[in-house]
Formats: structure tokens, C-alpha cells, sequence
């Protein structure tokens, strides 16, 4: 288990002053016009060193991604867009970075605005995060009055400003471009791509868009070190991770650990066990409802990194783990997600907005067991069908869960089948 | 579901308060000179807040005032679903119902609003004074079942806890927000394992100036590699 | 330029080129339903999926840019199955009402679902419906079947100009909408029906009017106004059932005028089925002996002076022509092409061509508008202006009354003083003329049809000459006409000749008695009140102001029944083809001209219409080339003078009744009522 002194957010549960005094207190600020003087060139590098892989569920190395920015400035400004759209079913990790460590998060929207020469951000927050915002405002504010950001950031000499969106309900948001197309007070539609936003971003302009997580992490990489944080988890999986443990299991929380983490011993160490034992597991979601769900038998050994989780078909995304344990309906659980992403579809593209009503629809009847055989193989083409062909992400993340659910719990779907078809026929009889 | 349609009856016209006036001139101005449009998501829930819901007057006024035309103010009002394009009670209450919540009983928390109030999903009460909705993941998982009620989050709830929120809100008072329970925003319940230590201790910092050292020497030693194979 | 491999062809295209353009290159066909060459790219239906090797997905080939060394595939197993997978989705929701669908055999879903359709569902849900919408007369729609490419709303936002319609919701209950009940306002909404893949969106007027295969299509010009769009008409038997656009890049590009489009219908009725003598007061019928030995009683051995000819705005070249030569043999030189009496110099070419070419629009970086409207009188320029102006850097002034065009304006005022104050360089809109590379100015007939036209023209001539409107290789000015065979006639010549009197002096003539015969050749837009006690004949195809006042009708062909040359406002000559017959006894124009010359002993000097033609282009050598515009001459024109504080009138005050085809049309009736009497402002609070 993760030392507290290696812990990032040591006000994850709001024990203590989320305020600027409170934040310096725990070492936040300390130093950031040093950090700022060493260049450019070498925040960005101690970031890649640091193998950061961003937070938000794609796992993208957030160092490099600074890099993709233009080397100069020119008259199209530069932009940061912290994605706060927090959303996806299971992660609500960020809401307490916003409203407990804000002050993390501002100073790391300073130090990767200056490495990526942009003098304004703007931070995207979910509409329904009201308090959270207003505790985020508090903290711009009280940043804006000590000189930490405006026009002489910190006294670097660096103009800063760092404005707060809010959103309206859109988990669709949550992706990058429709996120920059939100900010521009269209619907949150995703864009094609290419062009990448480094290249044409918001307002037209080169675009970085980042989680919270891995921007409020930047300020203590860089004050302790790349290798300090290079030295936390597995190689390509390093650092420590915001975990959310949800669903079954006896003490759900949030929690603050090594990345790499064996999952079984997550859900034991921090969230009180699976309720009614281990034993009594069922499956888990370990990466946030977009990731196919895991088997208890892969969940017995499996750990919790990127690459750990992609090599049984699943995915880190944002460390949202869902406990099922035997008592939940799985079929229902999947099918409650489907209902989700039809809900959430931006309807732009034919594949999602077509398929993801479809499948919803097919995996109400599934819970039920009104299907046929044959309709199990239906629906996973159709996941095939509406995977990789969509404009962005969406698609995939709502093909994934039925996905996982046929490849680990085909034999319940088609006792379902059966059980109703008997029924009927009894019925009848 | 179909898509959301604005409701039948309007009210004739629209106009920002003086103190809403002034919060969308603050707001337009957070974005660059002819980006106006940025503050459309901002002054539709201004709008919302002052009147309650998002009306068709506010969307040609805010269409207006930011230089847009009203089809597009009208496609936004009717992506985002927070916008409520019909009156809603003056206690508003979501449910969310999404994966985590339901493994935790979101479905009590319904049942008490249905027993409590006679309401489900969508509908209003006849004394408009309460509404209620299912709404998608609201973000507090770990904290379910939630609902959403006003701005606030009421969280770990059950049926009995549910219950007794209404009671409250129909009594006229401000029930307090968070843990339903009594924990620490999303600490484990009971004895904390982690952050048990003073988060003020002072952290190892990096020695920078070694660390500059040491960058500018393998910045200085790549280039050299780069050159090499030309010299 | 990078080099690729389509489909084991190599080509090499420009950088920014994607891959469905370099397909089309090497004559690959992507099949596609939201992307449209003329509108931004949505890449949304995902129908045009290729297989691009390296590439972990399949990939939109109308978004991506071609990549040097790129290898595509557009029939691999990858892409099709990919694109199989788009149409199930497409077809899920959409409806299987094939055989009551207008679009039915010229629609792209179906014509892609037989490439790649399965051959039975496997979508056992309930199919999604979706309420109509009121898009005004012209626009049908049946939103069950939309597919939600967006074309529609692209081209309402970005080339109509008017960002009325939108897609709401989102998910599988996004809609395409208007705004509220709100109609359509735009003068160029029937392309929306073109551009819809499927039967969403569909000709209103011409619903359940007949199948493509049935019609017979002739490519034809439109004369609804001087644009000369090119057109395709779709007729059946002897009728004439739909207009649609043709492609001419320079002309239209692909669009075409709601006006031109729809109204068609007005060529079935109150038209001139046979030729009317008028007996007692009376007009009646008579045969065509009879009505010409009427006119040759009152002609023969009556002074040229005392005859005169006005021709209309719809009239082809050859009867002009024909008619210019009877006039000339019976010595008059009373003839005018310009109904509206605007100040046209018919000796300087420059002076009366749009002399920029619509293309050149496209070139400009600075307009100035001086008493025209071009959104009503030439919406499809207007459209090329708009485009122009999206691309930014366009300033725009405009001298007349202040209304609405689908790009910004700055309203410099409504008086022709301003236009001196431009000239001399006092006004600030001079420096703008001046500072950009290539300047233009548009002179209407709102400017150009009033008692002070000649000294306007003169200040707009020096105007171009001292703002650099005019220099090597551009041409910067340009005058709109209204009128299809305004400058045919202006080329051939239909102006008085010498000592002739103009269409103000004819008018004029007529009321003192000395003018005693007129001879209008589909002119319906004059006072007819003014005629006096003068011998009218009129020559055309409906009855309209013109035969009402007429003595005398000889009944004539509409633009779609005849063969003839048109020449738009660029000076561009084009050929119109004939797709019907003209009804009854009715003829083609020319052959009245002929026939009659022959009855009053001046038999013209052609027997058929390529005689003519020779003729024509003896007189007239601007009509040699057809589809070629030729650089006019610049120089001298225009008659220094005083010019009035009258404030400028557009000339078009109901853009949908303009002629007396328009007139006779219902579904012109219907739009009058609704977009011009005020239907369109109807909110939903009124209902």
C-alpha cells in the first residue's frame, strides 16, 4: 500500500482548509516561479520522464502531448482546457480534487500553460458540480488576488488568466473536441479528425485538453521529481491513481494509490472487501463504465494499470471500479449502461446514434431472456458494427460493455433465453 | 422519449433582472472579443435560475444578446439536459439511477419519492412544489445512491433517509448536503486507513539546479548524437 | 503533391486533398450521403469508410487529407463490411415506405442499399417516428425518413444564408427543424429538396406528381430573371412538371431560384391558346389570317413614325431580332428593349454587362451596391456574393433602402448624393474601394430605371474610373439586370434607332395620338393605361397586362416551348432547348415575326431558325460564341447630369410574381401570401 508521504492529494476527503492558506499550508505554491524558471523545454521533459499517462481514460502520455504543442507563439493564442466534465458511470474522482485540493489544480493549469506557451485556460466543469465550481471560483480568485495567477503569474512575468465553464449535461462533453465545442457555445458534437487540437483547437487556435487529475498532478511531479513519480507502480504504468471503488462492496471510496495495484487487493484493503467476501464476487467494471466487465476469476490476480488491464480485454480508463457481487442482476448492470450511452449518444453519427438505441433495446429484452439464440451472435455484431466506426469514442465505449458481457457471461444470457422461452410454453400449455 | 420539446405554454417575454443582467456581462467577458457565442450554456442557466425554467422568450433573448440566431441557441437548450424546457417544482429532485446507484439502491430512493410524494420519473406535483427526475451518472459514485436536489448532492441515502429529506423540504427547510451517513465527503466509512498523517509535514522537493544540470548535459550530449552521423 | 494508391491505382493530387477527392480522380465512386463538394465537410453518415492500410480503423475518406504514400482500399473486406454495417443502421429507423415516397427512383439511400443492402432486417424493435415540420409551400417533409446528414442545414446556414433550420435533441432523437413553426425564409430553399438523400425533404408543388422515369428531360436557361441558371426541364406528355438545376460552375454552380424553380406551374394556365382579335371592344377569338389581316388593315400604308415595338423581359433573341427587322422595314425606329425605361447605353457593351462575370465574384475583396437588392433580383448572384463574403475580408456598402441580405452590409445611405461624395474621394467607402486589389460596384435598375438613371450610370462610371475598379485583367463594373432579354436586346440592338423614340416617348406618344400603333412583344411591365387610343398588338403567352390592352393577340411560346438565345447579365449567350409544345395554336415567336412580315409585304429574310441565327450573328457578333463571355470595352459612357434626392426603390417589390409566369402561378400565390403578405412573421404565440 501507498505511504502517505507519497500520496499527491492529501486533502481527498476535505478534512482540511481546501483554501489557499490551507493549500500552502500542505505545500501547494512552494516554489512555482522556480519551477517556471527552469524552462519550457524542461517542464515538458521532466513531465515525459515522469511516464504520466493522462488520467481522463485513454491513458495518453501527458508529456508528450504537451510536446505536440507549437514551439512558438504566434497570433493565434494558445490554449489549456482542463476536461472537469467529469461523467462516466463509477468516477467521481475529480469532484473532490475540484471542491478539496483546487489549489492543485490551479497551480498545475499555470505550470502546463507556460510549457505550452498558453496564456488563458479555461476549465470545462459538468454543469451539475454547482458546488464544486463555486469552491473552484473561491480558489481562482483568492489566486487572482495573491499574484499567484494574472498578468505577472507568481512574479514569473508570465500573463496568466484561467477562466471557469461551466457545462449543462452532457457526458458527450467529456470528449475532447465536443468539450471545445461546448466552450464555444455550440452542442457538444465531437469534431473530425484530423485536424488534432494542438493544431486547430478552441476558437481555431492550437489546443491542449487535459484530465484534472493529470494537470493537479503536474505541480508535485515537477517539486519532487520525475523519478520520484517514475518510481511509484510498473514501468509504462507509473505513479499513483485516484481509484474509485463503487457498487458491492462494504466501504466504497475513493482512494489514492499505487498504480499496479493488485484489484483484489484494492477492494480489501480500502473499500472493506466485497460484501459477503470475496467469494462472493461476481464480476467488476474496473476502469469506469466504457471497459468490459471482468470475470471473478480474472479479478482474482488481475492489477490495476493500463497495460494489466488491456491484456485481459479490459482498460484502466479512469479507475472506476464497479463491484458486482452475485446478488447483482449482470445482465441488468449492462444493460443499464447501454441505456446510458443511449442517453448520452451525440447523435451526429449514423453508428451510435442508430446502433446505441439498438442495443439498449436488445439487452432490455436480454435481462428479461424475450430473445432468441441466435440474437446473442445479432447483438455482438452489432457492437463490432458500431466499434471504430464512429466519429469519436463514444461508439467504442458503448460497444465494450455488451462486448464484455457475451465473452464472460454468455452461458447466463442464454439460460435467460431458455428460462423465458420454457415459460412461455408452460404458459401456453 | 422523443426530443425535448419546449413547452406548450409561454410566457410573452424575457428579460435579465438587474442582478443576472449583471452576471451575464461578467461572463460574456471571459472569452475573447467575438466570442460571445462561448457564454450561450452560461446565460441559458442564468436564465433558468431566474425564471425556472429555460423559456422560449430567454432563448430568442439570449440569441439576441449574444449575436446568435435563435435555432442554434434552441439546438443548445435542447442537447444539454440540464436545461428544463418546462416548468419544474420548486424542489427539484434527480435521482440518479445509473450503474453504481442502482447496485446501491436507487430504486428505494425512488419508492420514497413515489410513496412520499406520489411521484415518478417525470412527473410534477399538482402544487408545483416538487418534481422528479431520473437523471445519468451525477459523478459521486462512490457516494451512492444520490440525488440531486437544487445544487446540492444528498448522498449514501436509503429509503428511510429519502424520506426524510422530503419531510424537511416540505416543511421549508434547508436539509444539510453530503454523506447521509455522517462520512468524510468519499473516505471509507469507520476508521481511516489512509491520510492518517499531517498533510503539512514538508515534502522532499528536487534539487533543481542539479536537475537543470542535468537536463542541459543530456540536451547537449543528444544534439552531439544527432550531429555525429553526418560529421 | 503526395502520391497514393487508391484501390491499386496511383495518383497524385494536391496536399490539402482528401481521400474521396482523389478517388474521384482515378474514377472511384465513395458512396456518401452528408457529404456535398459545395458545403463544409460533416463527415457524419460514415458511409464513406475506406480501408486505409496502417490505419487501425477504417477511415471517413471525405474528411481525411491524403497522406504521401497513403494505400486506400475502397472494396476491401474491411470497407465494406464497414460500410454494410452504416447502411443497417441507416435503415433501421427508416421507414419501408418506398412506393408512397416521392423521392423513389432518384433516391441515394435506395440506390446504396442495393449496393450495400442486406436482403432482410434483423431489427425486431419498434421503428422510430418523427413529427413533420412546416417548412412553408415549397417544402415537404416526411422527418421519419431523415437520415440526419445535416445537408439541409449546411446549406441554409452556410449558402442560403439564413440559419433558420437546425438539428435539436440529440441522440436517435436528434430532429432536423426549423425554428419554432417558423418558415423557411429564403429564396433558394427548394435546393434543400436536391440536396436531401432521401424523401425527408421534398418538392412541395409536385408532390406525387409523377416518377423520374416517366419524365422527359431537356436542358434548357431559366428567365426568371437575368442570372441565366441552367436548368433541366422535366416534362411529361405536353406538360411541364418540374425545373431543377443543372451545373455551371461560373453560372449557378448547382443551385436554382425558388422562383425559377416553382413557378412552372404558372405556364398551365391563363395562357394565350389562340390568336384574339378585339371586335366591338371585345376580344375575340379569330383565327390567324384573321388576326393578321386586322393588324395589316391598320398598318399598311400607316408612317414608321408612327409605329413602335417594346419588347419584354422573357423574350428570346431571335424574336427580337425578327421583330427589329420588321420594324426597321417599315420604317420605325421607335423600339425599346427596356420596359422599365431604365438608362442603359446600348453603345458601350461595358456599360450594361455585369462586366466582373459572377465567378468573379469570388475574386473581389470590396463591393458596393448602389440600388439593388440582389437577394431579390438575382438570388443565385446573391448566393455567389455571400460566398465571396464567408471567406472574409469583404467589405460590403450598400446606397438604397436598408434590408436584409444574407452577409453583413454596411448601409452607406439611400440617396444618390453619396454617390458623388464616393467619387471624389470624400466618402470614407472611396478608401475602401481603393485600398484592395480588385474593387466592384453593382448598379441596379433601382438606380438606373429613374428620370436621373443617365447621370447616375455617368457618377458610377466615375466611380470605377477613380477607385480603381477597372485595371489590367479586372473589370470591377458591373450592372445587374432583372430582365432575361434585357441584354440580348441591348446586344442586337432593340433600342430607338435614329430619331427614334424610347419607351418613355412611345408611351408618351401614344397618349397625344402619335403613335398609332404599338407593337409589344411580351411587354406586360409598362403602364398599359398610357397606350391611349393606340393600336395594340401584343405578341406572347399569357394573359396578362399586355393582352388585356391588346387589340390584337398573336398567341407565342414560353421559355420552355421554344428553342432561343438568352443572354445574362454577364453577357454570357446561352441556348434554351424546347421541352413542350406551345399549346393550342400558339407558336414559336419568331415564325409570328416571319409569318406576319409576310402578310404585310415585308417578308423577313430567313425561312427557318438557323437562317436566322446567321442573320443574328451577321448583326450581332456578340452572339457568335455561345457560353463564352467576352471582355467588353471600357470607356466613355453615361451622360454627366444632375442627379436627384429621390431615395432609391428596388425594382423587385414581390420577388415571387415578377412576370406573367410567376403571376399566373399558384404556388407563387402561395408564397406571396405567405413570405410577402406577412404569413412568415406569424409566431407561435399567434397560433
Amino acid at each position: 500500500m501507498l505511504a502517505d508521504k507519497d500520496r499527491i492529494f492529501t486533502n481527498l476527503y476535505g478534512r482540511h482548509d481546501w483554501r489557499l492558506k490551507g493549500a500552502r499550508a500542505r505545500g501547494d505554491w512552494d516554489g512555482t516561479k522556480e519551477l517556471m524558471a527552469m524552462g519550457q523545454d524542461w517542464i515538458i521533459d521532466e513531465m515525459k520522464r515522469s511516464g504520466l499517462r493522462g488520467r481522463g481514460g485513454a491513458g495518453f502520455p501527458t508529456g508528450l502531448k504537451w510536446s505536440f504543442m507549437p514551439k512558438q507563439e504566434s497570433d493565434r493564442p494558445h490554449y489549456l482546457v482542463v476536461n472537469a466534465d467529469e461523467g462516466e458511470p463509477g468516477t467521481c474522482k475529480d469532484r473532490d480534487m475540484l471542491r478539496f485540493d483546487p489549489h492543485k489544480l490551479i497551480e498545475g493549469c499555470l505550470l502546463a500553460s507556460f510549457a505550452m506557451r498558453a496564456h488563458a485556460c479555461y476549465i470545462y466543469i459538468r454543469g451539475e458540480f454547482y458546488n464544486e465550481a463555486s469552491n473552484l471560483q473561491v480558489a481562482i480568485d483568492e489566486a487572482y488576488d495573491a499574484g499567484l495567477v494574472g498578468d505577472n503569474a507568481c512574479g514569473s512575468g508570465w500573463k496568466f488568466d484561467i477562466y471557469l465553464h461551466r457545462g449543462a449535461g452532457a457526458y458527450i462533453c467529456g470528449e475532447e473536441t465536443a468539450l471545445i465545442e461546448s466552450i464555444e457555445g455550440k452542442k457538444g458534437q465531437p469534431r473530425l479528425k484530423p485536424p488534432f487540437p494542438a493544431g486547430v483547437g478552441l476558437y481555431g487556435c492550437p489546443t491542449t485538453v487535459n484530465n484534472v487529475e493529470s494537470i493537479a498532478v503536474a505541480p508535485t511531479i515537477l517539486r519532487r521529481g520525475a523519478s520520484w513519480f517514475a518510481g511509484i507502480g510498473r514501468p509504462n504504468n507509473t505513479g499513483t491513481k485516484v481509484f474509485c471503488i463503487s457498487g458491492n462492496v462494504n466501504k466504497p471510496c475513493n482512494v489514492e494509490d499505487a498504480m499496479g495495484i493488485p484489484l483484489k487487493e484494492l477492494i480489501e484493503k480500502h473499500a472493506g472487501g466485497v460484501r459477503g467476501g470475496w467469494d462472493n464476487l461476481q464480476g467488476i467494471i474496473p476502469g469506469g463504465a466504457s471497459v468490459p466487465i471482468l470475470p471473478k476469476s480474472i479479478c482474482d490476480t488481475v492489477l490495476m494499470d493500463f497495460d494489466s488491464l488491456r491484456d485481459v480485454k479490459s482498460g484502466l480508463g479512469t479507475a472506476a471500479v464497479m463491484v458486482m457481487d452475485k446478488s447483482a442482476d449482470v445482465v441488468a448492470c449492462i444493460s443499464r449502461l447501454s441505456d446510458f450511452y443511449k442517453h448520452e449518444s451525440c447523435g451526429q453519427c449514423t453508428p451510435c446514434r442508430e446502433g446505441c438505441g439498438w442495443l439498449a433495446r436488445v439487452m432490455r429484452r436480454m435481462v428479461k431472456g424475450d430473445a432468441t439464440l441466435a440474437e446473442i451472435d445479432t447483438l455482438e455484431q452489432v457492437t463490432y458494427q458500431i466499434e471504430g466506426h464512429t466519429i469519436c469514442a463514444l461508439g467504442d465505449a458503448a460497444a465494450w460493455p455488451v462486448q464484455g458481457l457475451i465473452r464472460h457471461f454468455r452461458p447466463e444470457l442464454e439460460r435467460r433465453i431458455r428460462d423465458y422461452r420454457d415459460a412461455k410454453t408452460r404458459a401456453a400449455a | 422519449m422523443s426530443a425535448r420539446d419546449l413547452a406548450k405554454e409561454q410566457p410573452a417575454s424575457f428579460a435579465f433582472n438587474a442582478e443576472y443582467l449583471a452576471l451575464a456581462k461578467k461572463v460574456i467577458a471571459k472569452y475573447p472579443a467575438g466570442r460571445q457565442a462561448s457564454a450561450v450554456i452560461p446565460l441559458l442557466d442564468y436564465a433558468q435560475r431566474q425564471e425556472g425554467w429555460v423559456t422560449r422568450p430567454a432563448i430568442e433573448a439570449i440569441g439576441a444578446m449574444l449575436d446568435m440566431a435563435a435555432i442554434r441557441v434552441l439546438e443548445v437548450a435542447t442537447f444539454y439536459t440540464m436545461f428544463n424546457l418546462s416548468p419544474v417544482g420548486k424542489t427539484h429532485i434527480q435521482v440518479c439511477t445509473s450503474l453504481s446507484c442502482a447496485l446501491r439502491g436507487s430504486g428505494e430512493v425512488m419508492k420514497a419519492c413515489k410513496d412520499k410524494l406520489g411521484l415518478g420519473a417525470g412527473d410534477i406535483t399538482p402544487d408545483k412544489a416538487f418534481s422528479l427526475i431520473e437523471v445519468e451518472c451525477a459523478g459521486a459514485c462512490v457516494n451512492a445512491p444520490v440525488a440531486q436536489i437544487g445544487d446540492d448532492y444528498f448522498e449514501d441515502l436509503d429509503y428511510a433517509s429519502t424520506a426524510k429529506l422530503i419531510d424537511a423540504f416540505k416543511r421549508g427547510e434547508k436539509p444539510k448536503h453530503g454523506s447521509m451517513i455522517g462520512r468524510d465527503a468519499s473516505a471509507p466509512a469507520g476508521e481511516a486507513i489512509t491520510l492518517t498523517e499531517d498533510p503539512t509535514k514538508p515534502i522532499p522537493k528536487q534539487d533543481l539546479a542539479a536537475a537543470k544540470a542535468a537536463f542541459e548535459k543530456a540536451k547537449a550530449e543528444a544534439a552531439a548524437k544527432a550531429a555525429a552521423p553526418k560529421a | 503533391m503526395p502520391k497514393l494508391t487508391i484501390d491499386g491505382m496511383a495518383v497524385e493530387v494536391p496536399a490539402n486533398a482528401t481521400i474521396l477527392q482523389a478517388a474521384e480522380q482515378v474514377g472511384v465512386e465513395i458512396p456518401r450521403f452528408c457529404y456535398h463538394e459545395r458545403l463544409s465537410i460533416a463527415g457524419n453518415c460514415r458511409m464513406c469508410l475506406v480501408d486505409v492500410e496502417k490505419s487501425p480503423k477504417p477511415v471517413a475518406s471525405c474528411a481525411m487529407p491524403v497522406a504521401e504514400g497513403m494505400v486506400v482500399h475502397t472494396r476491401s473486406d474491411r470497407a465494406n463490411k464497414a460500410r454494410a454495417g452504416v447502411m443497417e443502421f441507416l435503415l433501421i429507423n427508416h421507414p419501408l415506405d418506398c412506393p408512397i415516397c416521392d423521392q423513389g427512383g432518384e433516391c441515394d439511400l435506395q440506390d446504396q442499399a442495393m449496393a450495400y443492402g442486406a436482403d432482410r432486417g434483423r431489427f425486431h424493435e419498434n421503428k422510430r417516428a418523427v413529427k413533420d415540420k412546416e417548412l412553408g409551400p415549397l417544402v415537404a417533409t416526411s422527418m421519419t425518413r431523415c437520415i440526419h446528414c445535416t445537408r439541409c442545414v449546411r446549406f441554409a446556414t452556410e449558402v442560403a444564408g439564413v440559419p433558420e433550420l437546425g438539428a435539436v435533441g440529440r441522440g436517435e432523437n436528434m430532429e432536423i427543424t426549423n425554428y419554432l413553426e417558423n418558415m423557411l425564409t429564403s429564396e433558394l430553399s427548394g435546393n434543400v429538396v436536391d440536396l436531401c438523400p432521401v424523401g425527408a425533404l421534398t418538392n412541395k408543388p409536385y408532390a406525387f406528381g409523377g416518377r423520374p422515369w416517366e419524365l422527359r428531360k431537356t436542358e434548357s436557361i431559366d428567365v426568371m430573371d437575368a442570372v441565366g441558371t441552367n436548368i433541366r426541364v422535366d416534362a411529361r406528355e405536353q406538360k411541364v412538371m418540374r425545373v431543377l438545376p443543372r451545373i455551371h460552375e461560373d453560372v449557378n454552380e448547382e443551385w436554382l431560384a425558388d422562383k425559377s424553380r416553382q413557378a412552372c406551374d404558372g405556364l398551365s394556365n391563363q395562357r394565350l391558346d389562340r390568336p384574339y382579335v378585339r371586335k366591338n371592344g371585345k376580344l375575340t377569338e379569330a383565327t390567324w389570317p384573321e388576326a393578321f389581316a386586322a393588324i395589316t388593315a391598320k398598318v399598311r400604308g400607316l408612317p414608321g413614325s408612327k409605329i413602335a415595338a417594346i419588347a419584354g423581359d422573357l423574350c428570346d433573341a431571335e424574336s427580337m431580332f425578327a421583330l427589329k427587322g420588321l420594324m426597321t422595314a417599315l420604317g420605325s425606329a421607335n423600339l425599346d428593349c427596356r420596359q422599365d425605361g431604365a438608362a442603359l447605353d446600348a453603345l458601350s457593351r461595358a456599360s450594361y454587362l455585369f462586366n466582373s462575370t459572377i465567378a468573379g465574384i469570388e475574386q473581389a475583396d470590396a463591393l458596393l451596391i448602389i440600388g439593388s437588392n440582389p437577394r431579390t433580383e438575382a438570388p443565385i448572384l446573391n448566393a455567389r456574393i455571400r460566398k465571396r463574403f464567408l471567406r472574409g475580408g469583404f467589405p460590403v456598402g450598400v446606397i438604397g433602402p436598408d434590408v436584409p441580405l444574407t452577409y453583413k452590409t454596411q448601409n452607406l445611405g439611400n440617396s444618390a448624393d453619396i454617390l458623388s461624395q464616393i467619387a471624389s474621394g470624400a466618402h470614407a467607402f472611396a478608401a475602401t474601394l481603393k485600398n484592395v486589389k480588385k474593387p466592384m460596384l453593382i448598379v441596379g435598375q433601382g438606380a438606373l430605371a429613374r428620370a436621373d438613371g443617365a447621370a447616375i450610370l455617368s457618377v458610377a462610371r466615375e466611380i470605377a474610373d477613380a477607385c480603381g475598379l477597372v485595371k489590367d485583367g479586372w473589370n470591377g463594373f458591373n450592372v445587374l439586370h432583372t430582365a432575361a432579354a434585357r441584354v440580348g436586346g441591348l446586344d442586337l440592338g432593340f433600342v430607338p434607332g435614329t430619331g427614334g423614340k424610347d419607351v418613355r416617348g412611345i408611351l408618351d406618344g401614344a397618349g397625344k395620338g402619335e403613335i398609332e400603333v404599338v407593337y409589344l412583344l411580351g411587354a406586360d411591365e409598362i403602364d398599359t393605361n398610357k397606350l391611349g387610343k393606340a393600336f395594340v398588338i401584343y405578341q406572347g403567352h399569357h394573359g396578362d397586362r399586355g393582352a388585356h390592352r391588346a387589340d390584337v393577340i398573336l398567341p407565342g411560346a414560353a421559355y420552355t416551348e421554344k428553342d432561343g438565345l438568352y443572354v445574362n447579365t454577364e453577357g454570357r449567350v446561352q441556348q434554351a432547348l424546347r421541352a413542350v409544345f406551345p399549346p393550342g395554336q400558339a407558336r414559336e415567336d419568331w415564325t409570328i415575326v416571319r409569318a406576319l412580315s409576310e402578310s404585310l409585304g415585308k417578308t423577313l429574310p430567313y425561312d427557318n431558325l438557323a437562317q436566322l441565327r446567321a442573320a443574328l450573328r451577321d448583326a450581332a457578333p456578340e452572339f457568335v460564341k455561345i457560353d463564352v463571355i467576352q471582355a467588353a470595352t471600357w470607356g466613355g459612357f453615361g451622360k454627366a447630369g444632375q442627379v436627384s434626392a429621390t431615395p432609391f426603390e428596388y425594382p423587385v417589390k414581390n420577388y415571387y410574381m415578377t412576370d406573367p409566369i410567376s403571376r399566373a402561378s399558384r404556388t407563387m400565390a402561395r408564397c406571396t401570401e405567405e413570405f410577402v403578405m406577412g404569413g412568415a412573421k406569424k409566431t407561435g404565440t399567434d397560433g
